[in-house]
Protein backbone atom coordinates (compact mmCIF):
# COMPACT_ATOMS: atom_id res chain seq x y z
CA UNK A 1 0.00 0.00 0.00
CA UNK A 2 1.13 3.67 -0.62
CA UNK A 3 1.56 6.61 1.24
CA UNK A 4 -0.97 8.21 2.10
CA UNK A 5 -3.00 10.52 -0.71
CA UNK A 6 -5.73 12.02 1.59
CA UNK A 7 -5.33 13.27 4.94
CA UNK A 8 -8.48 14.16 6.89
CA UNK A 9 -7.81 16.44 10.34
CA UNK A 10 -9.98 17.51 13.15
CA UNK A 11 -13.07 18.07 10.00
CA UNK A 12 -16.01 19.75 12.28
CA UNK A 13 -19.09 20.53 10.39
CA UNK A 14 -22.92 21.91 10.53
CA UNK A 15 -25.04 23.17 8.43
CA UNK A 16 -26.96 25.48 11.10
CA UNK A 17 -24.54 27.44 13.36
CA UNK A 18 -27.63 28.41 15.62
CA UNK A 19 -27.64 24.72 16.50
CA UNK A 20 -25.16 22.89 19.12
CA UNK A 21 -25.73 19.76 17.21
CA UNK A 22 -22.86 19.12 14.75
CA UNK A 23 -23.47 16.53 11.79
CA UNK A 24 -19.47 16.02 11.72
CA UNK A 25 -16.99 16.62 15.32
CA UNK A 26 -14.01 15.95 14.74
CA UNK A 27 -13.42 13.55 12.37
CA UNK A 28 -9.55 12.15 11.42
CA UNK A 29 -8.81 9.73 8.82
CA UNK A 30 -6.25 9.50 5.96
CA UNK A 31 -6.25 7.06 3.24
CA UNK A 32 -2.99 5.79 1.09
CA UNK A 33 -3.06 5.54 -2.56
CA UNK A 34 -4.63 2.57 -4.20
CA UNK A 35 -6.81 1.57 -0.67
CA UNK A 36 -10.31 0.78 -0.86
CA UNK A 37 -11.86 2.69 1.78
CA UNK A 38 -15.47 1.67 2.71
CA UNK A 39 -17.80 4.22 4.69
CA UNK A 40 -20.83 2.59 6.57
CA UNK A 41 -22.67 3.77 9.24
CA UNK A 42 -26.61 4.62 9.86
CA UNK A 43 -28.73 7.47 7.45
CA UNK A 44 -28.41 10.81 9.00
CA UNK A 45 -24.78 9.96 11.04
CA UNK A 46 -22.92 12.51 8.74
CA UNK A 47 -21.08 10.12 5.36
CA UNK A 48 -22.60 12.29 2.63
CA UNK A 49 -22.02 15.43 4.56
CA UNK A 50 -18.45 14.25 4.73
CA UNK A 51 -17.90 13.54 1.00
CA UNK A 52 -19.06 16.94 -0.12
CA UNK A 53 -16.63 18.12 2.10
CA UNK A 54 -14.12 16.65 0.39
CA UNK A 55 -14.70 17.58 -3.01
CA UNK A 56 -14.95 21.34 -1.37
CA UNK A 57 -18.49 21.42 -2.14
CA UNK A 58 -18.81 22.57 1.75
CA UNK A 59 -16.66 24.56 3.85
CA UNK A 60 -15.31 22.34 6.98
CA UNK A 61 -15.86 24.98 10.29
CA UNK A 62 -12.35 23.52 11.64
CA UNK A 63 -9.99 21.02 10.70
CA UNK A 64 -8.16 20.18 7.27
CA UNK A 65 -8.34 18.03 4.39
CA UNK A 66 -5.16 17.50 2.63
CA UNK A 67 -5.67 15.71 -1.06
CA UNK A 68 -2.66 14.65 -2.80
CA UNK A 69 -0.08 16.48 -0.69
CA UNK A 70 -2.25 20.16 -1.28
CA UNK A 71 -4.57 21.87 1.13
CA UNK A 72 -8.35 22.05 0.19
CA UNK A 73 -9.05 25.27 0.32
CA UNK A 74 -11.59 27.83 -1.15
CA UNK A 75 -8.78 28.58 -3.66
CA UNK A 76 -6.95 25.71 -4.46
CA UNK A 77 -10.27 23.50 -4.62
CA UNK A 78 -10.57 23.82 -8.59
CA UNK A 79 -6.74 22.33 -8.55
CA UNK A 80 -7.58 19.73 -5.84
CA UNK A 81 -11.00 18.41 -8.05
CA UNK A 82 -8.55 17.46 -10.48
CA UNK A 83 -7.44 14.82 -8.26
CA UNK A 84 -10.44 14.01 -6.38
CA UNK A 85 -14.54 12.95 -7.95
CA UNK A 86 -17.34 12.42 -6.36
CA UNK A 87 -20.37 10.65 -7.96
CA UNK A 88 -23.83 11.41 -6.13
CA UNK A 89 -26.44 8.97 -4.78
CA UNK A 90 -29.13 10.64 -6.97
CA UNK A 91 -27.18 10.58 -10.73
CA UNK A 92 -30.01 13.37 -11.66
CA UNK A 93 -28.37 15.85 -9.44
CA UNK A 94 -25.54 16.01 -11.61
CA UNK A 95 -26.48 15.41 -15.74
CA UNK A 96 -25.85 18.48 -17.70
CA UNK A 97 -25.48 17.31 -21.33
CA UNK A 98 -28.34 16.60 -23.52
CA UNK A 99 -26.54 13.24 -24.93
CA UNK A 100 -25.12 10.54 -22.81
CA UNK A 101 -21.46 11.25 -24.24
CA UNK A 102 -21.64 15.43 -24.12
CA UNK A 103 -22.99 14.82 -20.32
CA UNK A 104 -19.01 12.24 -19.88
CA UNK A 105 -17.64 15.13 -22.03
CA UNK A 106 -18.92 17.95 -19.62
CA UNK A 107 -16.04 17.33 -17.02
CA UNK A 108 -13.40 17.26 -19.67
CA UNK A 109 -14.18 20.62 -21.22
CA UNK A 110 -14.11 22.02 -18.40
CA UNK A 111 -10.42 21.30 -17.65
CA UNK A 112 -10.02 22.65 -21.69
CA UNK A 113 -9.05 18.87 -22.74
CA UNK A 114 -8.30 18.82 -26.40
CA UNK A 115 -11.17 17.16 -28.88
CA UNK A 116 -8.63 14.87 -30.26
CA UNK A 117 -7.57 13.82 -26.81
CA UNK A 118 -11.54 13.83 -25.24
CA UNK A 119 -12.72 11.24 -28.09
CA UNK A 120 -10.89 8.79 -26.64
CA UNK A 121 -11.43 9.20 -23.05
CA UNK A 122 -14.98 9.45 -23.44
CA UNK A 123 -15.07 6.25 -25.28
CA UNK A 124 -13.04 4.31 -22.69
CA UNK A 125 -14.85 5.72 -19.40
CA UNK A 126 -18.76 4.76 -21.58
CA UNK A 127 -17.44 1.02 -22.69
CA UNK A 128 -15.91 0.49 -18.58
CA UNK A 129 -19.46 1.10 -17.26
CA UNK A 130 -20.88 -0.91 -20.58
CA UNK A 131 -22.96 2.01 -21.87
CA UNK A 132 -21.36 2.93 -24.99
CA UNK A 133 -24.24 1.55 -26.73
CA UNK A 134 -25.73 4.21 -25.64
CA UNK A 135 -23.69 7.79 -26.06
CA UNK A 136 -26.53 9.64 -28.13
CA UNK A 137 -29.16 8.85 -25.86
CA UNK A 138 -30.86 11.85 -23.58
CA UNK A 139 -29.16 10.86 -20.17
CA UNK A 140 -32.53 12.14 -18.61
CA UNK A 141 -34.93 9.49 -20.15
CA UNK A 142 -32.47 6.43 -19.43
CA UNK A 143 -33.20 4.10 -16.40
CA UNK A 144 -32.13 4.54 -12.52
CA UNK A 145 -29.26 2.08 -13.26
CA UNK A 146 -28.13 3.13 -16.71
CA UNK A 147 -28.10 6.96 -15.03
CA UNK A 148 -25.82 5.60 -12.18
CA UNK A 149 -23.25 4.28 -15.10
CA UNK A 150 -23.46 7.36 -17.15
CA UNK A 151 -22.91 9.50 -13.68
CA UNK A 152 -19.99 7.33 -13.12
CA UNK A 153 -18.32 7.26 -16.17
CA UNK A 154 -18.56 11.48 -16.32
CA UNK A 155 -15.94 10.82 -12.99
CA UNK A 156 -13.50 8.12 -14.95
CA UNK A 157 -12.87 10.20 -17.48
CA UNK A 158 -11.63 12.75 -15.93
CA UNK A 159 -8.76 9.69 -14.35
CA UNK A 160 -8.99 11.21 -10.86
CA UNK A 161 -6.32 9.83 -8.54
CA UNK A 162 -9.55 9.42 -5.88
CA UNK A 163 -12.86 8.32 -6.53
CA UNK A 164 -15.80 8.75 -3.87
CA UNK A 165 -18.77 6.78 -4.57
CA UNK A 166 -21.83 8.16 -2.55
CA UNK A 167 -23.97 5.07 -2.66
CA UNK A 168 -24.20 5.22 -6.16
CA UNK A 169 -24.84 1.57 -7.19
CA UNK A 170 -27.86 1.50 -5.37
CA UNK A 171 -30.13 1.36 -8.70
CA UNK A 172 -27.86 -1.16 -9.75
CA UNK A 173 -29.25 -4.48 -10.84
CA UNK A 174 -26.98 -7.17 -8.46
CA UNK A 175 -24.86 -8.21 -11.40
CA UNK A 176 -24.54 -5.12 -12.74
CA UNK A 177 -23.07 -3.50 -9.57
CA UNK A 178 -20.45 -6.72 -9.37
CA UNK A 179 -19.23 -6.00 -12.29
CA UNK A 180 -18.63 -2.14 -11.90
CA UNK A 181 -16.81 -3.26 -8.47
CA UNK A 182 -14.41 -5.45 -10.39
CA UNK A 183 -13.83 -2.94 -12.84
CA UNK A 184 -13.19 -0.34 -10.41
CA UNK A 185 -10.88 -2.74 -8.36
CA UNK A 186 -9.21 -2.91 -11.92
CA UNK A 187 -8.18 0.14 -11.91
CA UNK A 188 -7.10 0.20 -8.19
CA UNK A 189 -4.49 -2.45 -8.85
CA UNK A 190 -3.30 -0.96 -12.54
CA UNK A 191 -3.69 2.90 -12.06
CA UNK A 192 -3.83 3.00 -7.96
CA UNK A 193 -6.95 4.06 -8.36
CA UNK A 194 -7.94 5.13 -4.49
CA UNK A 195 -12.00 4.67 -4.06
CA UNK A 196 -14.06 5.66 -1.16
CA UNK A 197 -17.27 4.24 -1.27
CA UNK A 198 -19.95 4.82 1.20
CA UNK A 199 -22.35 2.06 0.74
CA UNK A 200 -25.04 0.07 3.65
CA UNK A 201 -24.56 -2.89 1.14
CA UNK A 202 -22.28 -5.06 3.65
CA UNK A 203 -21.33 -7.60 0.64
CA UNK A 204 -19.80 -4.41 -1.20
CA UNK A 205 -17.83 -3.17 2.26
CA UNK A 206 -16.96 -6.39 2.86
CA UNK A 207 -14.52 -6.43 -0.51
CA UNK A 208 -13.04 -3.40 0.37
CA UNK A 209 -10.09 -2.73 1.88
CA UNK A 210 -10.83 -1.29 4.90
CA UNK A 211 -14.04 -0.35 6.46
CA UNK A 212 -14.51 2.86 8.72
CA UNK A 213 -17.78 2.98 11.00
CA UNK A 214 -19.78 6.63 11.26
CA UNK A 215 -22.25 6.86 14.43
CA UNK A 216 -23.66 10.51 14.75
CA UNK A 217 -21.24 12.59 13.06
CA UNK A 218 -18.08 10.31 14.46
CA UNK A 219 -15.87 8.16 13.75
CA UNK A 220 -16.85 4.57 15.68
CA UNK A 221 -13.82 2.51 14.58
CA UNK A 222 -11.85 1.43 11.37
CA UNK A 223 -10.12 -1.61 10.35
CA UNK A 224 -10.49 -4.57 7.66
CA UNK A 225 -13.53 -6.14 6.97
CA UNK A 226 -12.50 -9.66 8.82
CA UNK A 227 -12.31 -7.58 12.08
CA UNK A 228 -15.18 -5.02 11.78
CA UNK A 229 -17.73 -7.89 11.13
CA UNK A 230 -16.22 -10.22 14.03
CA UNK A 231 -16.52 -7.62 16.49
CA UNK A 232 -19.57 -5.69 15.75
CA UNK A 233 -22.30 -8.24 16.32
CA UNK A 234 -24.77 -5.73 15.90
CA UNK A 235 -24.23 -5.25 12.29
CA UNK A 236 -25.68 -6.58 9.40
CA UNK A 237 -23.15 -8.84 8.20
CA UNK A 238 -22.54 -10.45 4.91
CA UNK A 239 -24.10 -13.53 3.86
CA UNK A 240 -22.00 -16.33 4.85
CA UNK A 241 -21.61 -14.17 8.83
CA UNK A 242 -25.37 -14.60 8.61
CA UNK A 243 -25.30 -17.95 7.85
CA UNK A 244 -22.74 -19.05 10.35
CA UNK A 245 -24.79 -17.14 13.55
CA UNK A 246 -28.19 -19.19 12.10
CA UNK A 247 -26.07 -22.74 12.66
CA UNK A 248 -24.40 -21.44 15.88
CA UNK A 249 -28.26 -20.43 17.52
CA UNK A 250 -29.20 -24.26 16.29
CA UNK A 251 -26.05 -25.49 18.43
CA UNK A 252 -24.02 -26.37 15.68
CA UNK A 253 -19.80 -25.77 15.53
CA UNK A 254 -18.52 -22.84 12.83
CA UNK A 255 -15.23 -21.70 12.30
CA UNK A 256 -14.52 -19.38 14.98
CA UNK A 257 -12.65 -16.59 12.39
CA UNK A 258 -13.84 -14.32 9.47
CA UNK A 259 -15.05 -16.73 6.68
CA UNK A 260 -15.03 -15.90 2.81
CA UNK A 261 -18.10 -17.65 0.88
CA UNK A 262 -15.18 -20.06 -0.57
CA UNK A 263 -13.74 -20.90 2.81
CA UNK A 264 -17.37 -21.34 4.03
CA UNK A 265 -18.14 -23.95 1.04
CA UNK A 266 -14.72 -25.49 1.56
CA UNK A 267 -15.64 -26.01 5.44
CA UNK A 268 -18.87 -27.67 4.54
CA UNK A 269 -17.41 -30.25 2.61
CA UNK A 270 -14.49 -30.96 4.44
CA UNK A 271 -16.61 -31.35 7.15
CA UNK A 272 -18.57 -34.08 5.24
CA UNK A 273 -16.13 -35.79 4.28
CA UNK A 274 -14.69 -35.99 7.87
CA UNK A 275 -17.70 -38.11 9.33
CA UNK B 1 -61.84 -5.49 -1.07
CA UNK B 2 -58.31 -6.40 -2.66
CA UNK B 3 -57.77 -5.32 -6.31
CA UNK B 4 -56.58 -6.93 -9.27
CA UNK B 5 -54.74 -5.86 -12.27
CA UNK B 6 -54.74 -6.73 -15.68
CA UNK B 7 -52.83 -6.01 -18.80
CA UNK B 8 -54.11 -6.85 -22.26
CA UNK B 9 -51.81 -6.86 -24.77
CA UNK B 10 -49.59 -3.42 -23.80
CA UNK B 11 -47.01 -1.70 -25.69
CA UNK B 12 -45.90 2.18 -24.07
CA UNK B 13 -43.33 4.50 -24.91
CA UNK B 14 -42.65 8.03 -23.65
CA UNK B 15 -43.93 10.07 -26.18
CA UNK B 16 -43.01 13.80 -26.26
CA UNK B 17 -44.35 15.65 -28.81
CA UNK B 18 -43.05 14.78 -32.11
CA UNK B 19 -40.37 12.76 -30.79
CA UNK B 20 -41.05 8.84 -29.77
CA UNK B 21 -39.00 6.85 -27.66
CA UNK B 22 -37.62 3.60 -28.33
CA UNK B 23 -40.79 1.08 -26.89
CA UNK B 24 -40.24 0.24 -23.19
CA UNK B 25 -43.09 -2.25 -22.85
CA UNK B 26 -44.14 -4.95 -25.70
CA UNK B 27 -47.31 -6.44 -26.11
CA UNK B 28 -47.47 -6.76 -22.25
CA UNK B 29 -50.59 -9.62 -21.03
CA UNK B 30 -50.13 -9.82 -17.21
CA UNK B 31 -52.53 -10.64 -14.25
CA UNK B 32 -51.70 -9.46 -11.13
CA UNK B 33 -54.18 -11.41 -8.21
CA UNK B 34 -56.13 -9.24 -5.97
CA UNK B 35 -53.94 -9.21 -2.27
CA UNK B 36 -51.26 -10.67 -3.83
CA UNK B 37 -47.46 -9.45 -3.44
CA UNK B 38 -45.33 -9.41 -6.64
CA UNK B 39 -41.99 -8.62 -6.84
CA UNK B 40 -40.62 -7.02 -10.45
CA UNK B 41 -36.57 -7.86 -11.09
CA UNK B 42 -34.78 -7.69 -14.03
CA UNK B 43 -31.75 -5.96 -15.41
CA UNK B 44 -31.52 -1.96 -15.27
CA UNK B 45 -33.60 -0.51 -18.25
CA UNK B 46 -35.37 -3.85 -18.67
CA UNK B 47 -38.99 -1.79 -18.13
CA UNK B 48 -39.37 -2.39 -14.61
CA UNK B 49 -40.21 1.22 -13.14
CA UNK B 50 -42.13 1.64 -16.77
CA UNK B 51 -44.58 -1.35 -16.23
CA UNK B 52 -45.20 0.46 -12.40
CA UNK B 53 -46.16 3.95 -13.94
CA UNK B 54 -48.50 2.10 -16.31
CA UNK B 55 -50.37 0.90 -13.12
CA UNK B 56 -51.24 4.01 -12.25
CA UNK B 57 -51.98 6.25 -15.75
CA UNK B 58 -48.82 7.87 -15.45
CA UNK B 59 -47.66 5.98 -18.96
CA UNK B 60 -50.60 5.39 -21.06
CA UNK B 61 -50.55 2.30 -23.12
CA UNK B 62 -50.55 3.50 -26.89
CA UNK B 63 -52.06 -0.46 -27.71
CA UNK B 64 -53.80 -2.44 -25.43
CA UNK B 65 -55.38 -1.83 -22.11
CA UNK B 66 -55.18 -2.07 -18.09
CA UNK B 67 -57.47 -2.54 -16.04
CA UNK B 68 -57.10 -1.34 -12.09
CA UNK B 69 -60.09 -3.14 -10.54
CA UNK B 70 -63.02 -1.35 -12.91
CA UNK B 71 -61.13 1.47 -14.27
CA UNK B 72 -59.87 1.31 -17.30
CA UNK B 73 -57.01 3.28 -18.33
CA UNK B 74 -56.13 3.06 -22.23
CA UNK B 75 -55.09 5.55 -25.07
CA UNK B 76 -58.50 6.64 -25.86
CA UNK B 77 -59.63 7.81 -22.14
CA UNK B 78 -60.56 11.09 -21.06
CA UNK B 79 -57.50 12.00 -18.86
CA UNK B 80 -60.01 12.74 -16.12
CA UNK B 81 -60.40 9.19 -15.27
CA UNK B 82 -56.97 8.69 -14.11
CA UNK B 83 -57.82 10.21 -11.02
CA UNK B 84 -60.13 7.14 -10.01
CA UNK B 85 -57.02 5.13 -10.56
CA UNK B 86 -54.54 7.52 -8.72
CA UNK B 87 -56.95 7.71 -5.58
CA UNK B 88 -56.79 3.48 -5.79
CA UNK B 89 -52.71 3.42 -6.66
CA UNK B 90 -50.06 4.74 -4.12
CA UNK B 91 -47.10 5.03 -5.96
CA UNK B 92 -43.62 5.03 -4.72
CA UNK B 93 -40.93 6.53 -6.97
CA UNK B 94 -37.64 5.67 -7.43
CA UNK B 95 -36.10 8.22 -4.84
CA UNK B 96 -39.51 9.00 -3.10
CA UNK B 97 -37.82 12.32 -1.99
CA UNK B 98 -38.09 13.81 -4.64
CA UNK B 99 -41.84 13.61 -4.39
CA UNK B 100 -41.35 15.60 -1.53
CA UNK B 101 -42.70 19.77 -1.85
CA UNK B 102 -44.17 21.08 1.23
CA UNK B 103 -43.08 23.86 3.53
CA UNK B 104 -43.80 21.99 6.22
CA UNK B 105 -43.92 17.68 6.65
CA UNK B 106 -47.29 17.59 7.60
CA UNK B 107 -48.39 20.16 4.75
CA UNK B 108 -46.47 17.52 2.62
CA UNK B 109 -48.36 14.50 4.13
CA UNK B 110 -51.79 16.21 3.77
CA UNK B 111 -51.60 17.08 0.02
CA UNK B 112 -52.83 13.77 -1.06
CA UNK B 113 -55.83 13.22 1.20
CA UNK B 114 -56.91 16.97 0.65
CA UNK B 115 -56.73 16.31 -3.09
CA UNK B 116 -58.96 13.48 -3.13
CA UNK B 117 -61.44 15.52 -0.72
CA UNK B 118 -60.61 14.62 2.77
CA UNK B 119 -61.64 18.17 5.23
CA UNK B 120 -58.38 19.40 6.63
CA UNK B 121 -58.73 18.36 10.13
CA UNK B 122 -59.15 14.98 9.08
CA UNK B 123 -56.27 14.94 7.03
CA UNK B 124 -54.01 16.70 9.79
CA UNK B 125 -55.36 13.49 12.07
CA UNK B 126 -54.44 10.74 9.19
CA UNK B 127 -50.76 12.68 9.15
CA UNK B 128 -50.25 12.50 12.65
CA UNK B 129 -51.19 8.81 12.47
CA UNK B 130 -49.07 7.23 9.55
CA UNK B 131 -45.77 9.34 10.36
CA UNK B 132 -45.89 7.86 13.60
CA UNK B 133 -46.13 4.36 11.71
CA UNK B 134 -43.33 5.24 9.39
CA UNK B 135 -41.36 5.49 12.62
CA UNK B 136 -40.80 9.20 12.99
CA UNK B 137 -41.25 11.86 15.93
CA UNK B 138 -44.29 13.54 15.29
CA UNK B 139 -42.76 16.61 16.54
CA UNK B 140 -40.81 16.76 12.72
CA UNK B 141 -44.55 17.14 11.47
CA UNK B 142 -43.86 21.25 11.52
CA UNK B 143 -40.22 20.69 10.38
CA UNK B 144 -39.63 21.58 6.76
CA UNK B 145 -38.99 18.32 4.81
CA UNK B 146 -35.86 19.41 3.11
CA UNK B 147 -33.68 19.88 6.38
CA UNK B 148 -34.44 16.13 6.86
CA UNK B 149 -31.33 13.44 6.68
CA UNK B 150 -31.99 10.77 3.22
CA UNK B 151 -33.57 7.55 5.55
CA UNK B 152 -36.23 10.72 7.10
CA UNK B 153 -36.82 12.11 3.67
CA UNK B 154 -38.09 8.68 2.33
CA UNK B 155 -40.03 7.77 5.46
CA UNK B 156 -41.58 11.24 4.85
CA UNK B 157 -42.68 10.30 1.55
CA UNK B 158 -43.72 6.76 1.91
CA UNK B 159 -46.23 8.28 4.65
CA UNK B 160 -47.64 10.78 1.88
CA UNK B 161 -48.68 7.75 0.20
CA UNK B 162 -49.83 5.62 3.35
CA UNK B 163 -52.29 8.29 3.89
CA UNK B 164 -54.12 8.16 0.54
CA UNK B 165 -54.84 5.12 2.23
CA UNK B 166 -55.02 3.32 -1.31
CA UNK B 167 -56.16 -0.50 -2.30
CA UNK B 168 -52.77 -0.87 -4.85
CA UNK B 169 -49.33 -0.14 -3.67
CA UNK B 170 -46.18 -0.13 -6.07
CA UNK B 171 -43.03 0.57 -4.78
CA UNK B 172 -40.06 1.54 -6.98
CA UNK B 173 -36.99 0.44 -5.00
CA UNK B 174 -38.29 1.99 -1.68
CA UNK B 175 -35.22 0.60 0.23
CA UNK B 176 -32.24 1.84 -1.95
CA UNK B 177 -30.10 4.41 -0.38
CA UNK B 178 -31.06 3.50 3.37
CA UNK B 179 -29.29 1.86 5.75
CA UNK B 180 -30.07 -1.93 6.51
CA UNK B 181 -31.68 -1.80 9.66
CA UNK B 182 -34.13 1.34 8.09
CA UNK B 183 -34.49 -0.84 4.89
CA UNK B 184 -35.68 -3.83 7.19
CA UNK B 185 -38.36 -1.36 9.00
CA UNK B 186 -39.49 -0.26 5.73
CA UNK B 187 -39.57 -3.18 3.91
CA UNK B 188 -41.71 -4.35 7.30
CA UNK B 189 -43.90 -1.83 7.80
CA UNK B 190 -44.95 -2.26 3.85
CA UNK B 191 -45.38 -5.82 4.47
CA UNK B 192 -47.83 -5.48 7.46
CA UNK B 193 -49.86 -2.80 5.59
CA UNK B 194 -50.13 -5.58 3.06
CA UNK B 195 -51.45 -7.90 5.27
CA UNK B 196 -53.80 -5.75 7.64
CA UNK B 197 -55.70 -3.80 4.95
CA UNK B 198 -55.33 -6.33 2.07
CA UNK B 199 -53.73 -4.37 -0.36
CA UNK B 200 -52.28 -5.68 -3.86
CA UNK B 201 -48.63 -4.97 -3.49
CA UNK B 202 -46.18 -4.79 -6.27
CA UNK B 203 -42.39 -3.92 -5.38
CA UNK B 204 -39.43 -3.62 -7.72
CA UNK B 205 -36.00 -4.49 -6.03
CA UNK B 206 -32.62 -5.70 -6.89
CA UNK B 207 -32.02 -6.92 -3.98
CA UNK B 208 -33.37 -11.25 -3.71
CA UNK B 209 -33.05 -11.31 -0.33
CA UNK B 210 -36.00 -8.91 0.06
CA UNK B 211 -38.03 -10.88 -2.92
CA UNK B 212 -37.00 -13.89 -0.77
CA UNK B 213 -38.64 -12.54 2.19
CA UNK B 214 -41.49 -10.89 1.52
CA UNK B 215 -42.61 -11.53 -1.88
CA UNK B 216 -44.76 -14.19 -3.05
CA UNK B 217 -44.50 -14.11 -6.82
CA UNK B 218 -42.04 -12.68 -8.99
CA UNK B 219 -42.55 -10.86 -12.35
CA UNK B 220 -38.75 -10.94 -14.41
CA UNK B 221 -38.81 -8.51 -17.17
CA UNK B 222 -36.38 -8.65 -20.06
CA UNK B 223 -35.86 -6.00 -22.80
CA UNK B 224 -39.61 -4.22 -22.19
CA UNK B 225 -41.38 -7.84 -21.56
CA UNK B 226 -42.43 -10.56 -19.40
CA UNK B 227 -40.42 -13.19 -19.43
CA UNK B 228 -41.57 -15.01 -16.58
CA UNK B 229 -44.06 -14.83 -13.86
CA UNK B 230 -44.73 -18.05 -11.08
CA UNK B 231 -44.45 -18.31 -7.52
CA UNK B 232 -40.77 -17.24 -6.26
CA UNK B 233 -39.48 -20.92 -5.76
CA UNK B 234 -40.57 -21.94 -8.84
CA UNK B 235 -38.58 -19.01 -10.66
CA UNK B 236 -35.41 -19.37 -8.76
CA UNK B 237 -34.73 -22.94 -9.21
CA UNK B 238 -34.57 -22.00 -12.91
CA UNK B 239 -30.75 -20.56 -12.04
CA UNK B 240 -29.75 -21.03 -15.70
CA UNK B 241 -32.64 -19.60 -17.33
CA UNK B 242 -32.29 -16.62 -14.64
CA UNK B 243 -28.44 -15.78 -15.65
CA UNK B 244 -29.50 -15.69 -19.16
CA UNK B 245 -31.89 -12.49 -17.96
CA UNK B 246 -29.39 -11.12 -16.08
CA UNK B 247 -30.97 -11.73 -13.26
CA UNK B 248 -29.14 -12.87 -9.31
CA UNK B 249 -30.75 -15.69 -7.09
CA UNK B 250 -30.91 -14.64 -3.44
CA UNK B 251 -27.60 -15.47 -1.75
CA UNK B 252 -29.06 -18.61 0.68
CA UNK B 253 -29.80 -20.04 -2.87
CA UNK B 254 -26.68 -19.01 -4.30
CA UNK B 255 -24.56 -20.53 -1.60
CA UNK B 256 -27.20 -24.07 -1.83
CA UNK B 257 -25.68 -24.27 -5.45
CA UNK B 258 -22.19 -23.78 -4.75
CA UNK B 259 -22.23 -26.60 -2.16
CA UNK B 260 -24.42 -28.72 -4.31
CA UNK B 261 -21.79 -28.54 -7.15
CA UNK B 262 -18.63 -29.21 -4.69
CA UNK B 263 -20.36 -32.25 -3.16
CA UNK B 264 -22.63 -33.40 -6.27
CA UNK B 265 -25.81 -33.76 -4.54
CA UNK B 266 -29.00 -32.41 -4.66
CA UNK B 267 -30.81 -31.10 -1.57
CA UNK B 268 -34.74 -31.69 -1.07
CA UNK B 269 -35.71 -28.21 -1.76
CA UNK B 270 -34.87 -24.47 -3.15
CA UNK B 271 -33.21 -22.45 0.03
CA UNK B 272 -34.96 -19.00 -0.30
CA UNK B 273 -33.50 -17.40 3.22
CA UNK B 274 -30.77 -18.45 5.61
CA UNK B 275 -33.34 -20.09 7.86
CA UNK B 276 -34.13 -22.56 5.13
CA UNK B 277 -30.16 -23.41 4.15
CA UNK B 278 -29.51 -23.71 7.73
CA UNK B 279 -32.70 -25.99 8.33
CA UNK B 280 -31.46 -27.77 4.87
CA UNK B 281 -27.78 -27.84 5.64
CA UNK B 282 -28.60 -29.89 8.40
CA UNK B 283 -30.74 -31.77 7.52
CA UNK B 284 -28.49 -33.38 4.91
CA UNK B 285 -25.78 -33.79 7.66
CA UNK B 286 -23.10 -30.80 6.46
CA UNK B 287 -22.86 -29.48 10.04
Amino acid sequence: MGKPILEVEELTFKYDKRLEEETLSAVSFTVNKGEWLAIIGDNGSGKSTLAKLLVGLLEPQKGRICIAGTELTDDSKWEVRRHIGLVFQNPDNQFIGTTVQDDVAFGLENVNMSYEEMVPRVNEALRMVEMSAFCEHDPSRLSGGQKQRVAIAGILALKPSIIVLDESLVMLDPKSRRELLSTLNQLKHKESLTIISITHDMNEAAVSDRIMMMKSGRVLKSGPPAQIFIEEQQLEPPFVERLKRELENKGKEVPKAYTTEEEMVKWLCKSCLMV
Amino acid sequence: MAMQILFDGVTADYQLGPIRSPRVLKSINLEVKPGSFTAIIGHTGSGKSSLLKAMNGLLIPSEGYVEVGNTIIKSSNNKRALKTVRKQVGMVFQFPESQLFGETVEQDICFGPLNFGVPLSQAKEIAKEVVQQVGLDPTILSKSPFSLSGGQKRRVAIAGILAMNPKVLVLDEPGAGLDPVGKKEILNLISSWHHERGLTTLLVTHDMDDVATYAENVIVMENGRIVMHDDKRSVFSNEQQLINWHVDVPDARRFQLKIEQEMGIKFGQVCLTTEELTEALIEVGLV
